[in-house]
């Protein structure tokens, strides 16, 4: 917020307008997510062109909640690892910025942990020395609890108000950062900053916002660089590098064989949200309504008039989980046509003996959810699936069990599931010895814990960096 | 006539979150884009057909500085929960791509 209001400020001279003009911030991005990987020419051909600071977002929403619940990343460790000591190595060695956002996936406590010890560990073996932050962002239940009795919470997409039974029944939850918190950290003196959960673009607005920009296009740099080279084409996981001025954000792949168009660019301005006009972030709205898309080479777009509306209050979203049971899967699939000319009767009569038998040990039917997913039919839209013509000469089936009771439950009544499924007997039957074929011995897999979204609130903050404590260390 | 896997440029799906669906059909050009547009074929109802939801919950918004028209409403599930068949979201598009505009 402080450096809001300071470009707020800076706005109202003319003296100091004038010599926002000529300010600009190159900002380079290495890839869309720590741990997607970027060859390492793009990083050398970015660091060349001197940008004032480099980062890559950590992580993502999208993967869904297992992450957040288990406090582990979706990118392998070994993977986060290789990228984060390029850029390490890269950015000590010119003196300037590495700041990550969403660290280890999901942004938690145990996440931030995990690349900060990364982080340590590299310094350590290449004699790496630097000022480290780490902003944290999983919060506490009873301040939580406290938020929600201030009335501060409200839910978003449709949830039911924030409870303390919710709260205690959530296995994580963490708050959305905007700029300030990572801000403060860099104003702090820290080189490296390491976010928990932030909103992707936040990091790079706030280093665009201290260097004196406005809030619209160094929150609009940040829309594009969250994401690497998303918005280049070919799409790759590659770097990206962005130039802030007072009115305007210039975009150009490192990588020669990628491209910025006018076209890639505003097709990325429509990535992952409600509205492609209308962007909500922590402190304001970003609206792209009037934006100007021009090309400043085959490669290179300048994107301009970008506006921002701070907002009446400052908002965080919170993400929270809660643990659903324990699943395990079974992969199979049938080529018999007289089994696929009755599936739906063949499912039913499944479904039935598992109810049956899985009660006799324990498996109370409330206790559990069966799916039998058929993939050739519809399993990637399920009932919004529209195709419901003849079905192909094969049929793929992911059979799944979710229990609330334990994984060896769940993998008790998959077990059950996929012996029916093998031999349950059907008019007209000929195949006896076995209805599906298992690509896999041993053909049951345990998945582990199974989360869910349980809180997707936004809280309501008088200050911005409050739940967000800052830890600094040298290396 | 055309059908939209023929003439748009992009025609996309993705979650907005956890509990909503995005979805994104662009199209190569201003002059493209306004007569898509002048078709009228492409509305919040359209949307709510296809994927069988209320029409109330479909944000439609035609984004002109993109050639764009962008409509957001419900996941069939949140992303993740039991029943959910694709979590990122980004394979519920094809009903769109044989919708055909009168162009």
């Amino acid at each position: 917020m402080a450096s809001i209001q300071r470009e707020r400020g800076n706005h109202d001279a003319s003296i100091q307008a004038a010599k926002i003009m000529t300010r600009e911030v190159r900002l380079l991005s290495t890839s869309a997510i720590l741990g997607y990987g970027f060859p390492e020419a793009s990083l050398r051909a970015g660091m060349d062109r001197k940008p004032d600071a480099i980062g890559v977002d950590g992580g993502s929403v999208d993967p869904g909640p297992h992450y957040l619940g288990i406090g582990k990343p979706f990118c392998s460790p070994i993977a986060i690892r290789r990228d984060l000591r390029l850029m390490l190595n890269a950015a000590v060695s010119a003196g300037i910025p590495l700041v990550i956002g969403t660290c280890g996936g999901a942004g938690g406590a145990p996440h931030l942990d995990l690349v900060a010890s990364m982080a340590r560990d590299i310094a350590c073996q290449d004699g790496l020395h630097f000022k480290m932050a780490l902003v944290h962002a999983e919060q506490d239940k009873g301040s939580l609890k406290r938020r929600v009795a201030d009335g501060m919470v409200r839910p978003l997409a449709g949830l039911p108000a924030l409870t303390d039974a919710t709260i205690d029944r959530a296995e994580r939850v963490v708050a959305m950062m905007g700029p300030e918190p990572i801000a403060a950290a860099l104003d702090a003196g820290a080189q490296v900053v390491l976010a928990g959960r932030a909103s992707d673009p936040a990091s790079w607005a706030a280093v665009a916002m201290r260097a004196g920009l406005p809030p619209a296009p160094a929150w609009y740099a940040g829309k594009m660089l969250e994401c690497g080279a998303t918005p280049s084409i070919p799409k790759g996981h590659d770097s990206l590098f962005v130039t802030v001025r007072d009115d305007h954000v210039e975009c150009e792949p490192v990588n020669p064989i990628r491209r910025c168009t006018p076209l890639s660019i505003a097709n990325h301005s429509l990535h992952e949200n409600s509205s492609p006009i209308h962007h909500i972030e922590p402190g304001g709205m970003l609206d792209t309504s009037a934006c100007r898309f021009d090309a400043l080479s085959d490669r290179a777009v300048r994107i301009s008039g970008m506006r921002w509306t701070p907002a009446d209050r400052y908002t965080v979203k919170l993400e929270g989980v809660e643990l659903a049971g324990y699943r395990s899967i079974c992969v199979c699939g049938t080529r018999d046509p007289l089994l696929i000319g009755r599936l739906d009767d063949f499912i039913a009569s499944v479904r039935r003996e598992v109810a049956t038998k899985a009660a006799q040990f324990g498996a109370d039917p409330d206790s559990y959810q069966l799916a039998i997913r058929t993939y050739g039919r519809d399993g990637v839209m399920a009932e919004r699936e529209p195709f419901r013509g003849a079905l192909g000469h094969e049929l793929g089936f992911v059979i799944e069990v979710v229990s609330k009771q334990s994984q060896e439950m769940a993998s008790a009544v998959l077990g059950m599931a996929r012996t029916n499924m093998l031999h349950t007997d059907f008019p007209g039957r000929l195949c006896r010895e076995g209805n599906m074929a298992f690509p896999f011995s041993p053909s049951d897999i345990e998945v582990g814990p199974v989360y869910r979204f349980s809180v997707y609130h936004v809280a309501e903050l008088t200050d911005p960096t409050e739940p967000f404590p800052i830890d600094f260390e040298s290396l | 006539m055309a059908l939209i896997k023929d003439v748009a440029k992009v025609c996309k799906s993705k979650n907005a979150g956890p509990f909503e669906l995005t979805i994104d059909v662009v199209f190569e050009d201003a002059a493209t884009f306004r007569k898509v547009k002048e078709t009228g074929v492409l509305t919040a109802a359209l949307f709510a057909r296809l994927y069988n939801v209320p029409e109330e919950t479909v944000l439609f918004t035609p984004y002109d500085a993109a050639f764009a028209f962008k409509a957001t409403f419900p996941r069939l599930v949140p992303a993740g929960d039991f029943g959910d068949t694709d979590v990122y979201g980004c394979q519920q598009h094809a009903p769109l791509l044989d919708i055909d505009l009168p162009l």
